[in-house]
């Protein structure tokens, strides 16, 4: 019995498990191991195994003595010395910040409204907030370029008042503006989710309570809704930070010059540039800060449960 | 109860709803517009329906979409389902994590370590490239999708078919199985609509070996703005609203599952 509940378990898990090995974990590990190898001089990647064009080291690890006739860091300290990366580094994160702020401040009223809506309506106006959020990505942005193009009508009436009151027409392609707008728009639905499931489940008579006790309706938002809701603000954010940090498309349609981030140097180098050791230095960077929040953000998520408690 | 206090909450949430619907809405309205240009509105036209039914390039490319959806969302929905019963059944650790990683970094991530992986097994980058990554990004969706559906439910059910006799195959074939139908459809619905949309990993894994749908929209808007992609972005719109909708449907659970 035992041993065929053991054969079971391969049975049923083995096939994804492969499956997501091959294809996902592998391909993963080699994007680390090449971080550390040179370009090949027609861009794209040297064998994975094999010698250092510089130090000319021919046979295969047979001679391996020295790991740096395989291996190098070169490619990170690329990355530390040009202070071009650390900014553009900055700058992503920085974006992703003000975009999850804003998806923050608009997704909380919705998200709290919808909650103590009549529990016939709330799946229909969460349904409402998930539907715009599966149309294509890159129609959502199409969107927005038709808007902010030069002919668009917002353009138009933003210059129309800009021009009462003297100011000159603005371009609002290619700003900095632009690409937050945009992000924020993207990745909305995101923020709306995980609080609306969070403000949900409050116990409403704990506000009543407070009510009782003479709390004002700011003090009853500030001192017992807002920490019972900090899980939920969290799980947004972090659903909302990472997808906005790793952006190229946006950059790449809105941003114009000024406006490109991590993933539009890491593009760059993969099909541009083809220097793919310093692509996979940059992408794991990435997948470090990542991870960084990651662990982060379950910290103080569990911080907030416990304050919650 | 507090009606000041309600009438800004809807006033915001009113507009939330505006500034998710506007633009798309704005799409839509634009792609029967009789002008070349995303500006004044002249009159009412299918035209760009009709010029995109004989654009060559766009057809090949959403025969191509519809394809690697087609064969995406069978592997993604086997693959998941069975992910999703292990995650259920079995306590594991490196399963969840390999499902759900996927779905939590950047897709930018997975689409280079996929490129490279690719050119190294010295693969042509086309259509086969393009459905393996799809498959591997849609087995995590199909899993949560199938493990939600299997914890709500109600496990004495296929005991008492143990009880009554059954093996362990028939109590699954039998009991199981059709329970959690509905969460395997959605799934399968799911993925397909995941891999027609998708277009960072895409993006990477295609070379010039095949275009999308998103590929060519992408490919267009980045040269200049033409009401052609308006009418194809309804039509997917369209197509993406009906395959949701039935989703929903058949598993309400589903679309909360992210």
């Amino acid at each position: 019995m035992a041993k065929s509940n053991r054969l079971n378990k391969w049975l049923i898990s083995g096939p994804p498990l492969l499956y997501l090995l091959i294809f996902f974990a592998i391909p993963s590990l080699i994007m680390a191991f090449a971080a550390f190898r040179f370009p090949g001089d027609y861009g794209g990647l040297l064998p994975l195994i094999g010698p250092n064009p510089e130090t000319g080291a021919n046979e295969i690890l047979v001679n391996a003595s020295n790991w740096r006739d395989y291996l190098t860091f070169e490619n990170f300290g690329r990355f530390f010395e040009d202070s071009i990366y650390v900014e553009l580094f900055v700058k992503s994160f920085w974006y992703a910040g003000i975009t999850t702020l804003v998806c923050l401040l608009l997704a909380y009223p919705l998200a709290w409204l919808i909650a103590r809506s009549p529990k016939k309506y709330r799946d229909l106006m969460i349904l409402l907030v998930i539907l715009p959020f599966w149309s294509n990505f890159l129609i959502r942005v199409y969107a927005w370029m038709i808007i902010l193009g030069p002919q668009g009508y917002f353009t138009m009436a933003i210059n129309q008042v800009l021009g009462l009151i003297g100011i000159g027409p603005v371009q609002l392609m290619f700003s900095h503006f632009a690409v937050i707008i945009v992000l924020v728009y993207v990745h909305l639905p995101f923020m709306v989710l995980p609080l609306y499931a969070n403000l949900e489940k409050h116990d409403l008579a704990l506000l009543d309570a407070a009510q009782d006790l003479g709390a004002s309706a700011w003090q009853r938002f500030w001192k017992v809704t807002w920490p019972l809701s900090l899980p939920g603000v969290w799980a947004g954010a972090a659903l909302v930070f990472i997808p906005a940090l790793g952006m190229f498309a946006v950059p790449d349609l809105i941003g114009g010059t000024d406006g490109i981030m991590i993933g539009n140097l890491i593009k760059q180098q993969f099909l541009d540039s083809r220097d793919w050791p310093f692509g996979s230095v940059l992408s794991i960077m990435l997948t470090l800060a990542v991870l960084g929040l990651a662990g982060l953000a379950a910290l103080i998520g569990r911080g907030g449960k416990r304050n919650a408690l | 109860m507090h009606s000041k206090q309600s009438k800004w909450l809807w006033a915001a949430a009113l507009f939330a709803y505006a500034f998710l619907y506007l633009p798309l809405i704005i799409v839509v309205v634009y792609s029967f517009n009789d002008s070349k240009l995303n500006a004044e509105w002249v009159g009412f036209t299918f035209k760009w329906y009709e010029i995109l039914f004989h654009d060559a390039q766009m057809l090949t490319a959403a025969r191509n979409s519809l394809l690697i959806g087609l064969i995406t969302s069978i592997c993604a929905t086997v693959f998941g389902t069975l992910a999703g019963l292990a995650m259920y059944k079995y306590k594991l650790r490196l399963l969840p994590l390999l499902v759900l990683t996927p779905i939590a970094i950047p897709e930018i991530l997975m689409g280079v370590s996929l490129l490279i992986f690719f050119v190294m097994l010295n693969m042509t980058l086309g259509l086969v490239s393009v459905t393996l990554a799809h498959i591997a990004f849609c087995i995590g969706f199909v899993a949560i999708v199938v493990r939600s559906r299997l914890q709500g439910m109600d496990e004495s059910l296929v005991e008492a078919a143990r009880d009554l006799g059954a093996t362990p195959v028939q109590a699954f074939r039998l009991v199981t199985m059709p329970l959690i139908m509905p969460g395997i459809i959605a799934g399968a619905l799911m993925a397909f609509t995941l891999s027609i949309d998708d277009f960072v990993i895409t993006f990477f894994t295609a070379g010039a070996g095949a275009s999308t749908l998103p590929l060519q929209i992408y490919s267009m808007i980045r040269i200049a703005v033409t009401p052609e992609v308006n009418a194809i972005s309804t039509l997917l719109m369209l197509l993406t609203l009906c395959l949701i909708l039935l989703a929903s449907k058949l598993a309400p659970s589903a679309l909360r599952a992210e």
